[in-house]
């Protein structure tokens, strides 16, 4: 099995790299079209700002590549959003997936909230194979600004001020907004899950 | 919903974890990666690496430790002590940390703060403050503890976090050390006047002073060294502990 992480100018791609290494699976760091269309499973990890982001993928075709993609395809975090229809970080049009807006969190008058979410928070309504053997409430760690709104794709639910979506799946794409490579155990099975498919 | 973290924090020199009382009389307590990938498996919620090493060599050797503590441990960590540009951090950053803490070099050059979070992200800057309770306000000192300094650490908080720092690491020297439990006051002048999360530091000794700097000072975070590597506090305890007196707390 190839498991290819897709390379672009966004964080976080080691520790995915090592969430990987930890269930004995070698993850190829990559931009390469050819490498990520034959791969078996595909991960688009992130952590960044959507429109540079966006600008980068486009600049090299990688939004074509991965809106076309026909084997399971897991985006974490910022790579969730950008799969999403529009973030409203810069004004941003994204590859379009998933028929999802992506929204500022917004701190209500009367107090103050704290943004970016940083912090460990639970995942309900859990209905995909990317949670089998991952209890109802159990804890993923989120770092987070913007959100995807509830939508027909979602399949988690987080709150945080408002009841989000935690993780979208659509055919083949499923997509997470908490990092499951920093989650502890919980996170490693979603992982493990998700490369079982 | 969000729930508080509890934060080892593990001192490194040369590799090892050490930790200083008072700033002062360094105590070896163990391996890094061990200790990490131990109170991850308890249920810490993220772990804050300080390296104190002050050889030349110190950058590689840390860049290396950091791969390592990555490859081992699944829970965030933060990697600080000695941070100084956008080059030192995209080194820590690319070696597998998910944060990094600055402290006297944002001090000394507020722009590095503006300069680390438009290059990475506000969510992956933590701003550490030491700070003092003296002539009636608390100042924040520079060089781990050793150089006063005039300006107050309210303040200071309030000026990095504009100029894009994620979190705001704060420990109080006059509590550190002392097990006799948070600084309450100024933890909770930051917590509840800036919009970032506070991790609160020194002067943990007994499972209430975890309640009283959450409920009271409304802490986001706390963080703790000697008594958790000494096991005078267990994590597992702890958040029971934390649990039963309503704090919400990750299991």
């Amino acid at each position: 099995m190839k498991t290819v992480i897709i390379k672009y100018n966004a964080g976080n791609i080691r520790s995915v790299q090592f969430a990987l290494e930890r269930l004995g699976v070698n993850g190829t760091v990559t931009d390469d079209h050819e490498e990520i269309m034959s791969a078996d499973k595909v991960i688009f990890p992130g952590v960044g700002e959507a429109s540079s982001a966006m600008r980068y993928l486009k600049e090299r075709k990688l939004d074509q590549v991965i809106a076309n993609l026909q084997q399971p395809v897991l985006g974490i975090c910022l790579g969730m959003q950008l799969l999403c229809k529009h973030s409203e970080e810069n004004d941003t049009d994204c590859i379009g997936v998933f028929d999802t807006a992506v929204k500022r969190f917004q701190s209500p008058v009367e107090n103050l909230l704290k943004i970016p979410q940083i912090g460990w928070n639970n995942i309900t309504g859990l209905h995909s194979v990317m949670f089998e053997h991952v209890p109802e409430n159990a804890y993923m760690y989120f770092v987070h600004s913007y959100y995807a709104a509830l939508g027909t794709d979602t399949v988690a639910i987080t709150n945080y001020v408002i009841n989000y979506s935690a993780a979208l799946q659509k055919n083949n794409f499923y997509a997470v907004q908490f990092h499951p490579e920093k989650s502890a155990e919980a996170g490693g099975r979603i992982i493990e899950n998700f490369l079982n498919l | 919903m969000l729930t508080k973290r509890i934060i080892p924090c593990l001192d490194i020199k040369d590799g090892r974890t050490v930790k200083g009382i008072n700033f002062e009389n360094i105590r070896d307590a163990g391996d890094p990666i061990e200790l990490g990938a131990l109170y991850a498996a308890q249920g810490a919620d993220e772990l804050v690496f300080l390296d104190i090493t002050a050889t030349n060599e110190r950058r590689k050797t840390l860049s290396e430790l950091v791969t390592r503590i990555a490859r081992h441990v699944n829970i965030p960590f933060t990697v600080g002590g000695g941070i100084a540009s956008v080059e030192d951090v995209n080194v820590l950053l690319q070696s597998g940390a998910d944060k990094i803490s600055v402290n006297t070099s944002a001090f000394k050059d507020p722009e590095l703060v503006d300069r680390l979070a438009r290059e990475f992200g506000s969510q992956c800057v933590v701003l550490a403050i030491d700070t003092r309770f003296e002539d009636g306000d608390w100042y924040v000192y520079l060089n781990g503890g050793r150089v006063k300094t005039d300006v107050k650490a309210f303040d200071w908080a309030k000026e990095a976090v504009n100029r894009g720092a994620g979190e705001i690491l704060l420990t109080s020297m006059n509590n550190d050390g002392t097990k006799k439990g948070f600084a309450q006051d100024i933890t909770g002048q930051l917590s509840q006047h800036l919009n970032v999360p506070v991790i609160a530091s020194g002067g943990a000794g007994n499972m209430e002073h975890f309640v009283e700097v959450f409920q009271n000072a409304q802490a986001d975070a706390a963080l703790a060294a000697s008594i958790f590597h000494y096991k005078e506090i267990e994590i597992p305890a702890l958040k029971t502990f934390l649990y039963n007196k309503g704090v919400n707390v990750r299991f």
